[in-house]
């Protein structure tokens, strides 16, 4: 009795070293290094710098090596760090018609200028579990053969979605240059701008999204959507520094975009035209690039003159429950205890019920008496008839 | 890790390499103008940039960001869940407050200038000295009955409160009273319809009027709101069913408390329950009254 609520600091530093020694696992193996898990482990790296919001594939390894391979866990440790960063400023818009590629596929086009390039991916694997995997790589007989160096495509390659719109074919993006809002920032309120939209559909958790786009292909805000392009690869991040009047070149990022080519829209006086989603993700996320795309367009249906009707389409209800960080912490405060209003709601309850009792047991003893008082209504009434007989007799 | 909750009240300084309380003092500002807002208008809710904390969304980083926005070097802090300093959670964010800021914590409630609290409200009347911090899942009010976020705004923009009347009034022909044990919904200062947090309905009155500042801080939905010292919190209810707390035919099994809210333990196979006080530090203070009256009494008879 009382125990249970007492000693919590023992009770968690005792917890904390059991996790600890639950992570390393049996000490007869060599310990997993950051090293081997950024290298190794490179599209469960790309998720968690993706919903983690921050590039910096060291970090997000360390997470999944301290979160044992638990991806939205390794994602919050991510970004509890990322909120003590000093933030100087905003980056140049990511110029992706010059990214290096090494991965570009149009479902459009038989081909397209820049050519198709597969690049590495499961696709085509046939998913039949590897055994030799199980073997260490000597045994093997060492290192797979080094991938053939396809001819990547370089320089300036233009997007499938410019080809059309060089014949007017789908819509021209609305080009907005005021300051986009910032989701860390401000809370954001709704309606939303495209912008915040995709900014937190861009770190919105992956399943979730999954599920939305896949539910608008089954008919919950149907669109068809074509692939239009999906390019992987490296582009520049460059910032402009006030000091030096001049941008800047920081660094490169692998990153994934998708532009989505949809059913056209249009109306008497608006000649039809496809529309279109975006998605983009750091690294090879590419499942999760294509469903924001489809879930970025499900969300435009104001802009279409669309109906509302299905959840991928209700902008609140998608960007208030996209964040994994928010979601698992508020899902999983139910282990926290709730003593308290447990216990208003056992008195409630219990108060309810006597109540309800008392007054059933009113009802029956009420009605009781009357049947009583009716049987003894007619035991009087036999009585005198009988009576009567007797004295007609 | 076990150096983390080290002696709460010894103080060694704040955790090299982050900022005093953990964030830095342009969001500290960024939050204190949400409270100064917060506090012009009592019960509304402020959005503000709610940072992601090193503790999960959910568990109470509303809370601890207000605290760490408002506490300074010479604070003393006292951290309850569910009424008790002990509960893991409880002592996780005090540790954590220790460990950014080395400030003094305490477990009794009269030392404390800021209490951050879920779930209950201190059985001990705080004074105008002290503030106290509550974490908040939930900030609307009506979310049960208006899930819509940009609507129910509407509905406060106009006060028009009429959706929870209607919901207590079914509560009343459907179950013979109001149907609410906890988060019982409040009007504040006559205007803002407010989610007092999940604190049972037994510590709504503690609420009006109250000498100390409270502050609502709600992390996940992005919301701080507040109760200035000395306003009106309203319980609502009808003429003909005034708003009632729990009581209970039990007194507390430690301390023989008859007036503070009563934790139901079970405490064998049988199913055999004792009650106890959810305050531990009130249940404490009590016992320690009782024993230093036994010993007068004791000391009176030689």
């Amino acid at each position: 009795m009382y125990v249970a609520v007492k000693g919590g600091e023992k009770a968690i530093a005792a917890s904390c070293d059991r996790l600890a020694t639950e992570r390393r696992g049996d000490t007869d193996l060599a310990e997993l290094s950051v090293a081997q898990v950024r290298a190794q482990m490179r599209l469960a790296v790309d998720r968690v710098m993706t919903e983690g919001s921050v590039y910096d594939p060291e970090l997000a390894a360390l997470a999944i090596k301290q979160a044992q391979g638990d991806l939205v866990e390794a994602i919050f440790l991510l970004r509890a760090y990322r909120t003590t960063l000093p933030r100087f400023g905003y980056c140049a818009p990511l110029d992706t018609v010059r990214m290096q590629m090494t991965r570009r596929i149009s479902a459009t086009f038989k081909d397209v200028p820049g050519g198709q390039v597969l690049g590495g991916t499961y696709d085509y694997t046939q998913r039949l579990l590897d055994f030799s995997l199980l073997a260490d790589a000597q045994a093997r007989g060492g290192a797979p053969a080094a991938a053939t160096q396809a001819a990547e495509p370089a320089g300036v390659v233009p997007r499938v979605s410019s080809l059309l719109a060089d014949e007017g074919l789908i819509e021209a993006p609305a080009i907005d240059m005021s300051e986009p809002a910032d989701l860390t920032r401000a809370a954001p309120r709704y309606p939303a701008s495209r912008a915040l939209r995709l900014q937190n559909l861009a770190r919105g958790d992956e399943g979730f999204l999954l599920a939305l786009g896949y539910s608008t292909q089954r008919g919950y805000a149907h669109n068809h959507p074509f692939a239009g392009e999906i390019r992987a690869g490296g582009v520049a991040v460059s910032f402009f520094a006030e000091e030096l009047g001049a941008e800047i070149e920081l660094g490169e990022i692998e990153v994934t975009e998708v532009e989505m080519v949809n059913q056209f829209g249009g109306s008497k006086e608006v000649a039809p035209q496809f529309t279109s989603g975006y998605g983009l993700a750091f690294g090879g996320a590419e499942r999760k690039a294509i469903a924001m795309a489809l879930v970025d367009r499900a969300l435009r249906a104001d802009e279409f003159s669309e109906e509302r009707s299905a959840p991928a389409q209700h902008e609140e209800f998608v960007l208030s429950h996209s964040d994994n960080v928010e979601a698992s912490g508020f899902v999983q405060h139910l282990k926290l205890p709730h003593y308290v209003d447990f216990q208003s709601e056992l008195e409630l309850i219990r108060r309810l019920r006597a109540e309800i009792d008392a007054r059933i047991e009113t009802e029956k003893a009420a009605e009781k008496a009357a049947g009583e008082a009716a049987a003894q209504a007619k035991s009087l009434g036999a009585d005198a008839e009988k009576r009567i007989e007797e004295g007609a007799a | 890790m076990s150096a983390v909750f080290d002696s709460p009240v010894q103080s060694t300084g704040p955790l090299a390499g982050y900022n005093f309380a953990y964030l830095d003092e342009a969001t500290k500002r960024m939050i204190r103008r949400a409270i100064l807002k917060a506090v012009a208008l009592p019960g509304h809710q402020v959005p503000f940039g709610s940072r992601e904390m090193p503790l999960p969304f959910g568990w109470g980083t509303g809370g601890i960001q207000v605290t760490a926005s408002i506490i300074g070097a010479d604070d003393t802090l006292k951290v309850i869940d569910q009424g008790s300093d002990e509960t893991t959670n409880a002592v996780n964010i005090r540790g954590f407050f220790h460990k950014v800021t080395a400030v003094a914590t305490t477990t009794d409630t009269t030392r404390a200038s800021i209490v951050q609290t879920r779930h209950r409200v201190p059985e001990t009347p705080l004074t105008e000295k002290q503030i106290l911090v509550f974490q908040v899942p939930q900030p609307e009010p009506l979310y049960r009955l208006e899930p819509n976020r940009a609507e129910a705004r509407k509905l406060h923009a106009m006060g028009d409160y009429g959706l929870m009347q209607v919901k207590l009034y079914e509560d009343i022909t459907r179950f013979g009273d109001i149907a609410h044990s906890y988060d019982y919904p409040v009007l504040v200062n006559g205007r803002y319809l407010m989610s007092p947090s999940p604190i049972p309905k037994f510590d709504n009155p503690k609420l009006n009027r109250s000498r100390a500042l409270m502050l609502f801080g709600a992390g996940r939905e992005k919301r701080i709101y507040a109760v200035p010292p000395f306003t009106e919190v309203k319980s609502l209810d009808f003429d003909d069913y005034p708003f009632g707390i729990e009581k209970w035919p039990q007194h507390c099994a430690l301390c023989g408390a008859r007036d503070s809210f009563l934790d139901e333990v079970i405490i064998d196979d049988a199913g055999t329950r004792e009650y106890v006080c959810s305050d531990s530090d009130y249940c404490h203070q009590r016992r320690d009254l009782n024993e230093s009256a036994a010993d007068d009494s004791e000391g009176g008879v030689v």
